[in-house]
């Protein structure tokens, strides 16, 4: 028997896969798919004090083997998240969840993190320094090892609860940034966040995103996200969840072999709802095609 | 869900009719859509319904346009090909309980090019339901004219505007409602954002309701990735989920696009 479970911070988990936030919303509209209660957990919409639109539209273009995506952590603000969308999310999914935390502050960052810490529902924190989409907020603070470091302190300061960092690609060493977040006290780092892209309409000449760049995410991205989670987690004594164009059962295995503890899917998401589902069913199939027996035992399997 | 492609042909240079057969059950409202995916290509496409027939072993006929890569290779998938969709997609037109004062009995509808085939399946709707709708439907030419004959078929008013003249009222679609003896008391909508627009304003004037059916570049269709969400009176609204249709009381011109 295939056992898939995997631990992250002290709370296990029946399989490694996690639908990445800003794919998955409060899960709501994937319950209308499948019974998101076979997931390890999901990380849910990225959430800001206030409630934000987002950036004007179109905020979507297609890529070869992927997507842009410019929404700019559209949510309806901490509150209503925690009355609302975690209210409705109590009455069918019964796991630990992973709250995705955002700011344009070290203050937000701090206040958005600490509400969210209080719902038993929450088993970890996802806090996201990485959002390329926004301006003076997100991928600012995930840039350099200092600011990057600042908000970890600034969080772990409000809650006990797992602290997970997502990190940027779209820097010159990542490593850097992943060892001053342990430092600093985050429990687990997160990667990768979308790679900074655009694409140009041929008619008009003119970016077709409304915000003329956005996050690149998808199958494209894989190679990138791999080698930097071999690179962290060889650097790292705390645990690294692995995400970025993961789309398969043998990405996920691939994903943990490079040193990831769990995996997050995302884009695979939004072009096929059941991705995780499918994901989920078919791991034990590719862990005996590959005489896997446990799966937490591969974690960094490829070192060396 | 997985279809099979019976038919894929050209209605003129640019615009093609695609049935599929498969499990049209979750289509329950004309107005909503489908996303296909199409060999080669990352993300889904969404797709207006012309008309569908609701079973297990049904049939849905999608007429669509030539705007990009994805649906000119689009025309050039052979009948018996499988195809997968996500259908049922989106709110859809209201037909059934509108409020009293707009409960219109011969509701207008305003379509304009590729945004004429959903209003084909509404339109046999209100038939079904005993109301008396007519149409107007513009295009930019006379080649451009798709679908005419059908809705003439169901035995309606129709009048067809094309900006140059060639066919029809000469103007857009707007104008052509002007030149209509009938009063009217309510409106379906669907086309491109301009002619949209100008229909609102003139249901402003005229005092008169609608639905309007809305296009938006989308991720995943089906509420999870916001990357279609605009602005409206009453919040921000996801076109894939809370849409396509917006009612004219909701629609905030000026923070879109």
């Amino acid at each position: 028997m295939a056992d898939t479970r995997v631990t992250l911070s002290g709370i296990t988990l029946d399989n490694p896969v996690i639908p990445a936030s800003g794919t998955f919303g409060f899960g709501q509209e994937f319950q209308d798919y499948y019974d998101i209660n076979v997931l390890g957990t999901f990380s849910f919409k990225g959430t800001t004090r206030e409630p934000r639109l987002g950036n004007p539209t179109p905020r979507i273009a297609e890529t070869a083997c992927g997507m842009l995506n410019a929404v700019g952590l559209q949510n309806p603000g901490v509150e209503h998240v925690i009355s609302h969308e975690l209210a409705e999310l109590a009455t069918f999914f019964h796991k630990p969840v992973m709250a995705n935390v955002n700011g344009f502050s070290i203050e937000e960052y701090a206040y958005v993190a600490q509400r969210l810490a209080r719902q038993p529902q929450v088993g970890w924190l996802e806090v996201n320094v990485s959002c390329p989409n926004v301006h003076g907020g997100g991928m600012a603070f995930g840039l350099a090892p200092e600011s990057a470091a600042a908000v970890t302190r600034a969080v772990r300061a409000v809650t006990d609860k797992p602290l997970y960092i997502k990190l940027s690609p779209n820097v010159t060493d990542i490593v850097s940034i992943a060892r001053a977040c342990e430092d600093a006290g985050a429990d687990g780092l997160c990667l990768i966040n979308t790679l900074l892209g655009m694409r140009i309409d041929l008619r008009t000449r003119k970016p077709l995103l409304a915000n003329r760049t956005g996050g690149l995410s998808g199958p494209a991205v894989f190679p990138v996200a791999l080698r930097m989670v071999y690179q962290v987690s060889q650097a790292v004594r705390v645990p690294v969840i692995g995400m970025g164009g993961v789309a398969s059962a043998c990405d996920v295995v691939e994903m943990m072999l490079a040193g990831a503890t769990a995996v997050q899917v995302g884009a695979q998401n939004l072009v096929n709802p059941c991705a995780c589902r499918e994901i989920i069913e078919d791991l034990p199939r590719v862990m005996e095609r590959y005489n896997i027996q446990t799966l937490r035992d591969i974690t960094g399997g490829a070192w060396k | 869900m997985k279809f099979t492609v019976q038919e894929n042909k050209p209605l003129t240079a640019t615009v093609y009719r695609m049935t599929l057969r498969g499990d049209t059950r979750a289509l329950l409202r004309p107005g909503q859509f489908v996303q296909l995916q199409l060999p080669g290509f990352y993300l889904r496409r969404p797709f207006s319904v012309y008309d569908w027939s609701p079973a297990e072993r049904g049939c849905m006929t999608l007429v669509y346009k030539t705007v990009g890569r994805g649906t000119e290779a689009m025309t050039r998938i052979p009948v018996g090909a499988t195809l997968d969709a996500l259908v049922g997609l989106g709110n859809g037109f209201i037909t059934d309980d509108i409020p009293a004062a707009a409960a219109a009995r011969a509701p207008l509808l305003i379509g304009g090019g590729v945004g004429v085939p959903p209003l084909y399946g509404l339109c046999r709707r209100l038939l079904l339901q005993g109301q008396r709708p007519a149409a107007v439907l513009g295009f930019n030419t006379r080649e451009e004219v798709i679908l005419r004959a059908d809705f003439e078929a169901l035995g309606i008013p129709v009048t067809v505007a094309t900006v140059d003249g060639s066919e029809g009222v000469k103007g857009f679609v707007a104008d052509a409602v002007e030149t209509l003896a009938a009063p009217l008391d309510y409106v379906y909508t669907c086309g491109p954002e301009p002619m949209l627009r100008a229909v609102h304003a003139l249901c402003g004037r005229k005092g008169v309701g609608g639905q309007f059916s809305f296009e938006e570049r989308m991720g995943c269709g089906f509420g999870a990735c916001m990357g279609c969400t605009c602005e409206t009176v009453t919040g921000g609204k996801r076109i894939c989920k809370e849409g396509p249709v917006l009612v004219w009381e909701e629609i905030l011109w000026q923070t879109r696009g």
